[in-house]
């Protein structure tokens, strides 16, 4: 029998424990880019279905969120970068192999648009608002005008922005966790969980609670099984990917994974969701607190686990 | 033209020749290399068996660092060597994670660095600076397009392996064994 001894390996103390190049600043973008996808999301498909009135919260409260995420999200993502005074390289190519060049465009492009969004609410929102400038009134009007198409925009914007999360991640082969084409469409249904949970708990409209509340379990429930698909390709896939499998499943990651992100942020919510639907009174911000910090910590451990995770020779 | 490495597992003894050499060759900052030694000893005792490898990027035919570079910074040129421009480079990071050889570092003033087959010197004929270095001579270094190059020869004639094709990225540096 064949027993591998010890690898000496390389020891290169000023390499070998910084390869976990990205630290927090990336699994706190990957949520609030998420979020703001989620929220974004609804906003745009509200307005396209016309239903403005019957959603206030959704469309024009709640979208305010989205523009600030967006840029503490982009902050994050400049803090994270090594070479800082080069950042506006990203903005003089487009490399359509690259998720990360995908990801820059698209939040070039939704940062505005869900601002302009958010500004042309203002209005309604806050009462009483001027802008006190007749060109920025004349372009409220012209936003106004054409919001139906730019709800389109947005929810196309959203669905990338959402995908590219989780693509960002999966696109790495020599990360075996990540390396799964199912952790965009995880990601994207994750971020629309966080917003329609974010949705829920600014409402204070009971049929928007109501619905947002099914939206949300729903997507607990679709959240689940691709978790649960996600294992079960980890298990039937080659050694690597058995090995990032096992972190979850035993390995170092087990009880953060199973208590905060499976429990905490997914079962346990969406037994309250039931509960409410079944007549119960459950504090509405119980459940939604619990999916937003559980999509949190789940973007955490995804990105510390991931990077813990290699090819063996 | 296609530049590759081919060394001899057989003949290395693990002397760190080549990672001086590089350090030296590219003003590598104190601390970092480009290439370095890993030991694998497998079996147990009395039966044991040891393997030394001098690493470094294999400058893969399908290289994930250069796909997912967001900038182009990370590039293949003539001869397939990957190469990183690094006033291009935003130090974004994707590159290190995508190389399932962690052959790729950040440098302290920014950019990301790694292994160029000394480029400097191959434009003017010259090997790399580990290849000219090693005291046993294990390392050999050419043109696979050319029947005739040291390279091509060598490969011709022994038993090789590369690390983790599994991972699909063609890698350009041999390990004779």
């Amino acid at each position: 029998m064949k027993e591998e001894l010890f690898v000496s390996g390389r020891n290169i103390p000023n390499i070998d424990p910084h390869l976990n190049i990205w630290h927090w600043q990336i699994p706190l973008y990957l949520f609030l880019g998420g979020l703001a996808a989620g929220l974004i999301f609804y906003a745009g498909l509200y307005t396209i279905l016309n239903k403005e009135k019957e959603f206030p919260t959704a469309v024009k409260l709640a979208s305010f969120i989205a523009p600030p995420a967006l840029v503490i999200g982009l902050f994050m993502l400049f803090l994270d970068l090594k070479h800082k005074m080069y950042f506006w390289q990203l903005y003089t190519t487009f490399r359509i192999e690259s998720p990360m060049s995908w990801g820059a465009w698209t939040l070039m492009a939704i940062t505005p648009l869900s601002f302009i969004w958010s500004a042309s609410y203002l209005k309604e929102v806050v009462p009483g608002w001027d802008w006190k400038n007749k060109w920025l009134d004349r372009f409220e009007a012209w936003v106004i005008a054409y919001r139906k198409q730019l709800a389109w925009v947005l929810v196309v914007l959203a669905i990338i922005l959402g995908i590219y999360t989780g693509i960002l991640l999966s696109a790495f082969n020599a990360r075996p966790l990540w390396n799964t084409s199912i952790l965009g469409f995880l990601f994207l249904t994750s971020g629309l969980s966080t917003g329609a949970a974010t949705i829920m708990w600014m409402s204070k409209n009971h049929t928007e609670r109501k619905v947002f509340g099914r939206i949300d379990f729903l997507l607990i429930v679709i959240e689940l099984f691709f978790i649960t698909h996600m294992l079960m390709g980890f298990q039937a896939s080659t050694e690597v990917q058995i090995q990032a499998a096992s972190l979850f499943l035993g390995g170092d990651f087990t009880v953060s994974f199973w208590v905060f992100v499976i429990v905490l942020g997914l079962v346990f919510p969406g037994v309250l969701e039931v509960l409410e639907i079944r007549g119960y009174r459950i504090p509405v911000a119980i459940p939604a607190l619990c999916i937003l910090i559980g999509g949190l910590i789940f973007r955490f451990i995804m990105v510390e686990a991931g990077q813990v995770t290699r090819y063996l020779y | 033209m296609r530049y590759a490495m081919a060394i001899d597992t057989k003949k290395c003894v693990g002397c760190s020749d080549c990672v001086v050499a590089c350090q030296t060759e590219n003003n590598v900052p104190i601390g970092y290399c480009r290439d370095w030694v890993t030991e694998s000893v497998t079996g147990t005792y009395p039966l044991v068996e040891i393997e030394i490898r001098s690493e470094r990027c294999n400058h893969c035919d399908n290289a994930p660092c250069v796909r997912c570079c967001p900038t182009g910074a990370s590039h293949i040129v003539e001869g397939g060597v990957v190469m990183v421009t690094h006033n291009k480079c935003i130090g974004c990071g994707a590159c290190i994670q995508s190389c399932p050889y962690d052959a790729r570092y950040s440098h302290p003033e920014g950019y990301v660095d790694k292994c160029t087959f000394c480029h400097h010197r191959l434009v003017e004929g010259g090997r790399p600076a580990c290849v000219e270095v090693c005291p046993t001579r294990c390392m050999y270094f050419g043109d696979l397009d050319q029947p005739q190059s040291e390279v091509s020869q060598i490969l011709a004639r022994r038993k090789w392996k590369v690390l983790a094709p599994e991972a699909g990225t063609r890698p350009q540096v041999y390990f004779l064994v």
